[in-house]
């Protein structure tokens, strides 16, 4: 139980940066981008690639960076300069990124096993059963405070009012059309990165391993915004993280129940998302009705609710 | 400051739906000019706004601001000589940020956005300082949500992050009619001391006669696509809601009950 949960919290840390990435479309820009699944999976597939081909690991992994980065913006521009609305340009995206990602694979799977990886480093810099997690909290850590930062710059604000109010941030002379393309190319290049990262992890890349992944994604936003809260961008992001890492635990809790396997983990994550999106509500409901008996009872009516 | 010239706007055309919006309209304002536009609806009064803000561009015709033909120039380019304050309070400022982030973006409307901070220790004493024109206390409510604010205190703000980086043109789209009468009266008053303060050209819609006639030097009024009337500064002085309102029965020839209702 120890260790399956030890694993949880280390790939719950890695899936973060990818939560971070959804957080940046899905609720600075307001922008539901598809593209993750397809992302993920090229960041996987170009750091492999590399690293396969006796490319350091670092690089391989800083490369996956500025793939992600590029199918981003080609989601954004297929959305502002080519009219497609958001949804679709970034189901598109997602399709032709299959494709692509086999190519740069040239395989569905690639091993890694064999490979010098970030995390085969980690483990000879750092010879603790600890190293992996320490080291990816405190690299995930920077990632939230930089995206933090960024956040209060001028660009930053701007992308954050694209999401807010449109029409009122281009009426102060920013050009919307491409911060939305320089937020999604940010927000995918965070997801590629994680994806390279998890695949050294896991040891392997897949061609399929990015389906679902932005259910995820919006999974650890949600449950961590239930948790955590939102009323900062600090807050924010780090319930973000948070929510990644609950996740992860949350799912392999799930799998220990006798009857799901491996297999149902996209159903168990399906519900997930569900439970808390409705749950919230539901609670925020009762507490209402609640509120509204007690106040029927001190004005010493008879209840009529 | 601003050229309109024979600017011809139509909507939906070739279909049974087709409407002039804008009828050949020539407009000239002199720096510091202020020109209080009225008119029924459909008159032509917000497309009029929307080319010049760079929303729309005209079928025809050309608009130079400040010297240079921005006719065809994206919004965003040409947001930087003008601001605006639209008809509903949500809609010039972000909710989710910051009253001190909605001002660090109406502060960069000038400027290249570049990576460094939006709100530093400096400029936010400038934005207090602007905050306290206003009289509504907000400037001892930098870090609250604008979302938090009321109507009044949203259009006020509007206003504000409008106006403090010295615009070329400030465009006025009926910015108090979403507010009750005192909040209006307050917009009002906010706006005659900053335009006359910063000596701004201003074009202000409204449907409030009264209103068109306190503020601003000029006034025109517009139907069907065209400027039917105009008022110079000294003619505006000596009108009166009752003389405009007969000006207008006399252009339109009697008659016209629903647009005189439509008016007052």
């Amino acid at each position: 139980m120890m260790t399956a949960m030890f694993g949880a919290m280390e790939s719950g840390v890695i899936y973060a940066i990818m939560a971070l990435g959804v957080y940046l479309s899905f609720r600075v820009l307001d922008f539901p981008d598809l593209t993750v699944d397809g992302s993920f999976v090229t960041g996987g597939a170009v750091a492999s690639i590399m690293i396969v081909n006796g490319s350091d690991p670092f690089t391989a992994t800083i490369a996956a960076l500025f793939a992600g980065f590029l199918a981003g913006c080609a989601t954004g521009i297929l959305h502002t300069k080519g009219g497609i609305n958001p949804l679709l340009s970034g189901i598109l995206m997602m399709i032709a990124l299959y494709s692509i990602n086999l190519r740069i694979m040239g395989k569905p799977n690639v091993p890694l096993l064999a490979e010098e990886t970030v995390m085969t480093k980690i483990n000879t810099w750092f010879a603790s059963e600890w190293s992996v997690l320490l080291f990816m909290l405190v690299l995930t850590l920077i990632i939230k405070f930089v995206t933090d930062l960024f956040l209060k710059t001028e660009v930053g604000l701007s992308l954050r009012a694209v999401g807010d109010n449109e029409g009122m941030v281009r009426s102060f002379s920013a050009n919307t059309g491409w911060m939305k393309v320089l937020g999604l190319g940010l927000s995918n290049a965070l997801v590629a990165f994680s994806g390279a990262l998890v695949a050294q992890y896991n040891g392997f890349n897949d061609v399929g391993m990015g389906i679902g992944m932005i259910v995820i994604g919006l999974a650890s936003v949600i449950i961590g915004e239930a948790v955590i809260g939102h009323s900062s961008i600090a807050r924010a992001t780090l319930a973000v993280v948070v929510g990644a890492i609950l996740y992860r635990m949350i799912v392999t809790l799930a799998l220990r129940i006798e009857f799901l396997d491996t297999g149902d983990m996209k159903l168990i994550t399906a519900v997930i998302v569900i439970i808390a999106l409705v749950l919230p509500k539901m609670l925020d409901r009762q507490k209402a009705a609640a509120r509204k008996k007690k106040r029927l009872q001190q004005l010493g009516g008879s209840s009529h609710a | 400051m601003l050229e309109m010239n024979q600017i011809f706007k139509v909507f939906y055309e070739g279909t049974p739906d087709e409407k002039i919006a804008l009828n050949r309209v020539n407009l000239s304002m002199k720096p510091g000019d202020f020109v209080t536009v009225i008119g029924s609806n459909g008159a032509g009064k917000s497309t009029l706004m929307n080319v010049i803000s760079g929303k729309l561009t005209p079928d025809m015709g050309t608009v130079t601001i400040d010297g240079t033909n921005m006719t065809s120039l994206a919004e965003h380019k040409r947001a930087s000589k003008i601001g605006r304050v639209f008809q509903d309070p949500m809609a010039g400022t972000a909710p989710a940020m910051t009253i001190e982030e909605n001002l660090a973006l109406a502060y960069n409307r000038t400027k290249t956005r570049t990576l460094a901070f939006g709100v530093t220790k400096k400029r936010r004493d400038f934005y207090r300082e602007k905050l306290e024109m206003l009289h509504l206390g907000l400037e001892n409510r930098l870090q609250a949500k604008v979302g938090l604010l009321s109507g009044g205190e949203r259009q006020a703000l509007s206003l504000l992050m409008a106006t403090f980086t010295d615009p070329k043109i400030l465009l006025l789209d009926e910015h108090t009619a979403a507010l009750d009468p005192s909040r209006a009266e307050l917009i009002t008053n906010l706006t005659k001391e900053i335009v006359d303060k910063l000596g701004l050209t201003t074009l202000m819609v409204t449907h409030n006669m009264q209103q068109a006639l306190d503020l601003g030097n000029r006034l025109i009024m517009m139907d069907k696509g065209q400027i039917i009337f105009t008022a110079n500064e000294a003619e505006k002085r000596r009108l009166t809601v009752e003389k405009l309102l007969a000006e207008f029965q006399k252009i339109k020839g009697g008659g016209g009950l629903s647009d005189r209702s439509l008016l007052s």
